[in-house]
């Protein structure tokens, strides 16, 4: 089944035609940021006069939320990792039967819709003082994160072989100790991919931005926008100026993670 | 598994008492340290998921209102909020539309996601990065995604309108999210714009299962072209595609994101979902009690399509 030169050829035509399809909104995103007047209507299909009037406005109204974003995504990111990884390696190595129940409890969660958590989450950070702020958003975003994060390192932390943590603790190391310094390091790659997609989803949370702040002191990007869509459609460079900085992770995780993702599958074909 | 060594003591661990008791105590402590690696993760599940299942439940049989905060009194009433929220006219609209969303979405992302796998499975240069190239609709921020489609769908001075009119494919300005008729339409549109990479590429990965030798052996009985993939190619990617399509449904009934940022659920409820009524509910109304009514309806709804996937799951492991 060799193809000849020519039909591949035609082949990556038909390919690069379908991504410029799919990816037009995002071309246009970038497009639209990037005119001067900040009116469509005139937009020309390539920004032959580009100006960065729409960021410099993105970055003096916005340049606040997006620090409030970075913070809070960081923050979940630590945090997450922190709570899973000892968890996806128990559920990856241990041997009981709370496994198969720990694991029914993750699928289930994820039938779990956002506005449920959000609905109990505000009477009770109501309660507790936590609405409007930060360790209250990093705390909800970890409902899209630890689950996650446990599949991806479980994952791969079930490959790896018993022998490795068994030759240390002949030695002598305590199963902390062995995790900490055998199976952590080993699962770097798997880390840094839960790592970064954890990021991406806390990065890009609105629902509960939406409804676990209710004044403005702590706004991340993604409320940002919306506030922008509700008040300031006339300026819609600003607006899309905003849209390409909120897409900055999605676009280092695609390239990025990819890497990561290869490492992986690499190494563990050639041990 | 906790075993206690001492009630069946084989002769190596029958040694002296300090050392029976100390070779105890370590594996009593390794247990403990077994617990801990776990307790914080089920913990957090417990306070993000347990809590609010049970909490929900609750509000949904109190009067549970903006008051409620003030004076802390939230008054049992039965079942009150389901039949409010169940006989207010919005709730048959949203009913509707929440099920014209999700079919209508599930139907062409899947469609289109399997044309498009089909077609990356040949071999060709570029192919691969053109693939993982594909992704990014499906990792930007929903809300960027909708402020995007905002601007290009705008009735007078959006790119999609210009283009058409351009084309002479339409006389006049769509009014793509203005119109009760044709807004549910669009917000479905964007939905399938956000959804076709995901599964293209769990389509993809099914089908880069199926082994080579099917093939091969099907060519040898005719079995190529449309054949080919009724016969080979369908029938071993059904395990992947119905738990795609579970999944499917899952995610989609629950969007808030879009439909929040491109419509609001407008024009004139045109897209309200159960999923933008409990939130209207609950945090512009302030009714959290018929907010939580509501968003248990849509457990309920996702509950039978969990076990239904469950059920998939399993017999795709079993098979």
């Amino acid at each position: 089944m060799s193809d000849s030169v020519a039909r591949r050829a035609v082949y990556t035509a038909i390919g690069v035609l379908i991504l410029a399809m799919m990816l037009f909104p995002v071309y246009w995103m970038v497009n639209a940021s990037l005119q001067p007047s900040g009116n469509t209507l005139t937009a020309g299909f390539l920004p032959l006069d580009p100006t960065f009037a729409g960021y410099r406005r993105a970055l003096s109204e916005q340049g606040h939320n997006l620090v409030t974003s970075v913070i809070i995504a960081t923050g979940t990111v630590v945090l997450c990792l922190l709570i899973s990884a000892p968890c996806a390696y128990a559920l990856s190595q241990f041997r009981s039967r709370w496994v198969s129940i720990g694991l029914l409890a993750i699928l289930v969660s994820q039938m779990i819709p956002g506005i449920v958590i959000a609905n109990a989450l505000y009477t009770a950070y109501e309660k507790i003082g936590l609405l409007n702020s930060i360790p209250g958003l990093i705390l909800a975003n970890c409902s899209s994160g630890i689950p996650f994060a446990i599949l991806i390192l479980r994952s791969f932390m079930l490959s790896l072989p018993a022998s490795l943590v068994e030759a240390a603790r002949v030695d002598g190391a305590g199963l902390v100790r062995a995790f900490v310094a055998i199976v952590l390091p080993i699962s770097k790659n798997s880390l840094i991919t839960a790592g970064l997609f954890t990021f991406l989803f806390s990065w890009s949370d609105f629902l509960f931005a939406l409804t676990l702040t209710t004044k403005g002191g702590v706004r991340p990007v993604t409320l940002g926008i919306y506030q922008y869509l509700g008040t300031q459609v006339q300026n819609w460079n600003a607006v899309m100026a905003t849209a390409v900085l909120s897409a900055i992770p999605a676009i280092v995780l695609l390239i990025a993670a990819q890497k990561y993702i290869a490492a992986g599958a690499l190494g563990g074909a050639v041990k | 598994m906790v075993h206690a060594p001492t009630l069946t003591p084989t002769t190596e661990e029958s040694g002296p008492q300090p050392v029976r008791r100390a070779r105890l105590r370590r594996r009593r402590g390794e247990e403990l340290t077994k617990v801990l690696f776990v307790a914080p993760a089920a913990l957090a599940m417990l306070a993000l998921f347990g809590y609010p299942v049970v909490k929900n439940l609750l509000m949904s049989v109190q009067d549970y209102t903006l008051r409620t905060f003030f004076t802390g009194q939230a008054p049992w009433v039965g079942l009150r909020n389901y039949t409010t929220v169940v006989k207010d006219h919005l709730f048959s609209q949203a009913m509707v539309n929440t099920a014209l969303f999700t079919i209508g979405s599930i139907a062409f992302q899947f469609g289109i996601g399997l044309a498009l796998a089909l077609f990356f499975r040949r071999r060709f240069p570029l192919g691969g990065v053109l693939r993982s190239l594909l992704l990014l609709p499906w990792l930007l921020p929903l809300i960027v995604s909708s402020a995007t489609w905002r601007s290009i769908l705008e009735q007078d001075s959006g790119i999609l309108n210009r283009t058409l009119m351009g084309l002479g494919i339409v006389n006049d300005p769509v009014p793509w999210l203005n119109s009760p008729s044709v807004a549910l339409i669009a917000v479905i549109g964007v939905n399938i714009w956000i959804g076709i990479p995901f599964n293209v590429t769990l389509l993809y990965s099914g089908l880069a299962e199926i082994p080579v030798e099917l093939y091969e052996a099907g060519q040898l009985d005719g079995a190529t072209g449309w054949r080919g993939f009724r016969y080979i190619t369908w029938p071993n990617l059904r395990a992947v595609a119905s738990v795609l399509l579970v999944l499917g449904v899952v995610y989609t009934i629950k969007v808030l994101d879009i439909i929040l940022g491109l419509t609001g659920g407008g024009p004139a409820n045109a897209t309200q979902t159960l999923a933008t009524q409990s939130y209207q509910r609950s945090f512009v109304d302030f009714k959290f009690g018929q907010g939580a009514a509501l968003s248990n309806i849509l457990i309920a709804i996702s509950l039978a399509f969990a076990i239904l996937y469950l059920r998939t799951t399993r017999r795709a492991v079993d098979e």
